[in-house]
């Protein structure tokens, strides 16, 4: 088949998906409040964003829970691929089942599961239960992504460990982790993302105490195109792709 | 005279500016075994590639039955590949994949059946149908490849070093079943591959190759006994090469200086006095006294005469049929002799620091002019 | 030999973990759904089978069923696109590869509301296609294109893509073109050579990206709510009215437990098409 067909097939898919993205980019540097017509370049909507308080909390928030539970997801995650990898023990299978099926489950029904789980505990939705709904989102992620790595070892490395006489957690902290390093850092900012970007999950496992910033936004865009929104929208693509660019470069020597 | 099945014309071939096969011409005779011999990236695989369908040359012309084959795809071709990796189908069984090619033809199931239960018998696999390929070992791996290949009876069956996975004994035996192969089916093949000892233990016709251009075409014997340059003399075996000049004409052999003494040659080319020559010997064409034996006795002397280059023995390697023993020649020539055991010296005969006197059977020597 | 204190608190934490979060919420779930509901206290602790009877109700399964059609239809584009797409990409130059896949990693992790919101600028009386379509002079005024039914599919094909879009892109690269050119080299045209090579050997992948796709095609309900009028609804839309304004707890229960039912359906297909293609089950 023609080179140029292949070409200018896939430009058009790509045109199809950055379009709106370019369109949202033109508007937040245009002066012009609502329509396409340029009427110059100006980064006023930029600084009525960072004068928004109500934005700003809340992306403070946001960044706040993607922290913390990329964080906490990396070393669940983590514990978990070693385990996978390193032992054996019953249910090992299962728990790789397990683990994939919730990478594979759709958000709304961890939404609602774990809801169902908090409103049957009778936890109030906040912090913590928001805390706990990313974490159970990102978890799988992070244990596929480590687990590759760990796979591409050499595994005598920790056998000349053991036969120098290294116990297991030394093995674990100076061997395994260091060498699962840049795994490990890919993985967290992945679940970073994952936790900024998340919407239906944190819909169901957040109260009005912690109002994260996709929330916020859900309830302005009900109503129409904002000139602030367009400009966060360029913040968030912008903390979005050099994430994706850093992990990316970590996981370089792995295929 | 019957017409060759596949002619090659000037064929010239380049990837991304690297010339891989440079102004190649080569006729296969129909039914015969004819290997393509060489090192990695001397072109043989691409020729290959060229035959199947998968390369167009840049230029030259390529027939098959004496049509011309430039434009037509793979799947038009009567000629099928016995692919390095196999690449046997992994989502279908042996069955399957034999019959691949069959039922893409068309064939009703009852022939197809008929076929396919043949080539798997041929290839000693009857029992294995229903298998996945990755229930198989590598050895049968290879045959099913084999049979799904020539199930569909092509003109010409090309083979990609399809024995470089196996062990040594496998191949061993893998190189007796595929010449036994070619003769019961009577197509002809064309292999590829990087093993001197490969290609001549299964070829009717060799072709050595050296970055993409043929050095030699000639049955396994013309290869190794008439070498026609140094490349082919030494990508074949051991050889050793002695320098030397022409000094004059004696009948049908010429006179030369070789190596600081005086021999007699037999030569197939035309020399002229002061041309300056190689003169090759296998290691097994030399013939080597002790110094002191001949002292000793005058028969051996006089039956020796012919020995003209003196030498020191440096060591010697045991072989297990043979024995090599490595010598430098008394200007400095380092030279590799096999000897043979035989009822007449059950013993390591010679050792380090040994006197010898070396000479050759007649007529055994191979004269080329000198390179370089 | 006996397990370090190390390992015992590993496994455990993370078994632990698992089954809290894992394991319990899908069993409560499961529960809830074939409990009763209770005006006051939202569940009351009474078996009954009423909310799966509700859910095969005929203007219920009306709704349901043109959910699952629109997320159907979806998929099936995203398929017809994205197969090509990353039929190309897989079998680009080495050297743009990288770059290409990046360009396309990026959409997949942007923010998919944010991404949902840049489709309105798009889509609107005054947007791009609009003024494209005026400018070409295919039609004399603006489309109605926002607050339909066409604008939620839209809406749908263009945040799915992406994850439709890896996964076959993984599955076409691991083919070992060797395979292809034995398939031609045995008489198969180029078509006979996709269909009964190509296909199936990339089936898990297919079926993979059909999974990211139709699942949350059923469950992202601001979708229709930025993009979509009155009436367009999704399962998602209808599970999150049922536990937030209705407040049926086990009738939005049991159509959780609908959609995770097909969510099974669809990994046992996969997990078939994987054996079949002689492949071993991968995270």
């Amino acid at each position: 088949m023609n080179i140029w067909i292949k070409r200018a097939y896939a430009a058009l898919v790509f045109a199809f998906l950055y379009l709106p993205l370019v369109v949202i980019a033109v508007y937040s540097f245009n002066a012009s409040k609502y329509s396409l017509a340029w009427k110059g370049f100006t980064l006023q909507w930029y600084v009525k964003l960072l004068k928004n308080d109500t934005l700003m909390d809340a992306a403070f928030r946001s960044m706040t829970i993607a922290v913390v539970s990329a964080t906490v997801s990396c070393i669940l995650g983590t514990l978990a691929a070693f385990m996978l990898h390193q032992y054996r023990f019953k249910g090992r299978r299962a728990v790789f089942a397990s683990i994939f099926v919730m990478m594979m489950s759709p958000d709304i029904v961890i939404g609602i599961s774990l809801l169902v789980l908090f409103l049957g505990v009778g936890l109030s939705l906040g912090f913590w239960t928001l805390l706990m709904g990313h974490v159970t989102l990102c978890v799988p992620f992070v244990t596929a992504t480590v687990y590759s790595r760990f796979k591409g070892f050499d595994p005598t490395v920790v056998e000349a460990a053991r036969d120098l006489g290294a116990v297991e957690y030394q093995v674990f902290r100076r061997i395994v982790l260091p060498m699962a390093a840049p795994g490990l850092i890919a993985g967290w900012l992945l679940s970073f993302t994952l936790s900024l970007d998340d919407v239906i999950v944190s819909f169901f496992t957040t109260g009005p105490t912690y109002e994260v910033l996709p929330l916020r936004i859900y309830s302005m865009v009900r109503l129409g195109i904002k000139p602030d929104v367009n400009a966060l929208s360029v913040v968030m693509i912008t903390i979005t792709v050099a994430a994706v660019l850093l992990s990316r470069r970590l996981l370089k020597e792995k295929s | 005279m019957t017409q060759p099945v596949v002619t090659l014309d000037g064929v010239s071939k380049s990837f991304d500016g690297e010339t891989a096969v440079e102004n190649v011409s080569l006729s296969i005779k129909d039914g015969e075994f004819i290997t393509l011999l060489g090192p990695s990236g001397c072109g043989k695989t691409t020729i290959l590639r060229i035959l199947g369908g998968f390369e167009e040359c840049d230029s030259g012309a390529v027939e098959l039955d004496g049509r011309s084959v430039r434009g037509v795809p793979p799947e038009s071709r009567t000629v099928n590949t016995v692919f390095q990796s196999y690449a046997l189908f992994p989502h279908m069984n042996v069955f399957d994949n034999v019959a691949f090619g069959l039922r893409i033809a068309g064939k009703t199931e009852a022939e197809i059946h008929r076929t396919v239960d043949e080539a798997l018998k041929l290839v000693r696999l009857e029992s294995m149908g229903r298998r996945m390929p990755k229930e198989l070992s590598g050895g049968q791996q290879q045959r099913v490849a084999i049979a799904r290949a020539i199930v569909n009876k092509p003109r010409v069956l090309l083979l990609d070093e399809p024995l470089s996975a196996l062990d040594y004994r496998l191949r061993k035996q893998m190189q007796k079943e595929l010449k036994e192969l070619q003769r019961t089916l009577g197509i002809t093949f064309v292999l590829v591959t990087h093993d001197q000892e490969e290609a001549f233990s299964m070829s009717d016709r060799v072709v050595v190759m050296n970055d993409g251009r043929i050095e030699q075409v000639g049955s396994p014997r013309e290869i190794y006994e008439e070498p026609t340059n140094l490349y082919v003399a030494r990508f074949v075996g051991e050889i050793n090469v002695l320098d030397g000049t022409v000094t004059g004409r004696q009948g049908e052999s010429y006179t030369a200086e070789v190596e600081g003494a005086s021999v007699l040659v037999k030569a197939r080319r035309e020399f002229a006095d002061g041309d300056r020559v190689h003169v090759l010997l296998r290691p097994e064409d030399f013939r080597v006294e002790v110094m002191k034996d001949l002292e000793e006795s005058p028969d051996l002397a006089h039956k020796f005469a012919k020995a003209l280059l003196k030498g020191t023995v440096d060591g010697t390697c045991y072989r297990g049929a043979t024995y090599d023993v490595d010598i430098t020649l008394d200007d400095g020539k380092r030279i590799l002799v096999t000897e043979f055991f035989d009822e007449d010296s059950e013993t390591l005969y010679f050792h380090a620091g040994d006197r010898v006197a070396v000479g050759w059977f007649e007529g055994w020597e191979v004269i080329l002019p000198h390179e370089g | 030999m006996k397990d370090s204190l190390f390992k015992r608190l590993v496994v455990s934490g993370v078994l632990g973990w698992l089954v809290l979060f894992g394991a319990v919420p899908t069993l409560m779930l499961l529960a809830v759904s074939f409990l009763s509901r209770d005006p006051d206290n939202l569940i009351k602790p009474v078996l009954s089978l009423s909310s799966y009877a509700e859910l095969f109700q005929p203007a219920l399964g009306a709704m349901l069923a043109e959910s699952m059609a629109m997320a159907a239809t979806a998929t099936l584009l995203c398929l017809l696109i994205g197969y090509p797409f990353a039929y190309v990409v897989a079998r680009a130059d080495r050297r743009y590869t990288r770059t290409l896949l990046l360009l396309v990693m990026i959409p997949f992790w942007t923010n998919t509301l944010i991404r949902t919101y840049a489709l309105v600028a798009v889509l609107k009386a005054d947007g791009v296609v609009n003024k494209l379509l005026l400018l070409l002079g295919v039609v004399d005024a603006p489309v109605k294109l926002m607050y339909t039914p066409t604008a939620v599919f839209i809406g749908l094909v263009y945040t799915l893509l992406p994850f439709m879009i890896l996964p076959l892109y993984a599955a076409i690269e691991k083919l070992d073109c060797k395979l292809l050119e034995a398939s031609r080299d045995l008489g198969a045209s180029r078509f006979s050579t996709f269909r009964k090579i190509t296909i199936p050997l990339t089936m898990p992948g297919i079926v993979s990206g059909c999974m990211l796709v139709f699942l949350p095609a059923l469950g992202m309900f601001y979708i229709p709510d930025i993009l979509g009028g009155a009436r367009t609804m999704l399962l998602g839309n209808y599970i999150r009215d049922q536990f937030l304004a209705a407040r049926n707890i086990p009738l939005g229960a049991a159509a959780s437990v609908a959609m995770t039912v097909i969510m099974g359906l669809m990994l046992a297909l996969y997990y078939k098409s994987v054996r079949r293609a002689g492949r071993k089950v991968r995270i």
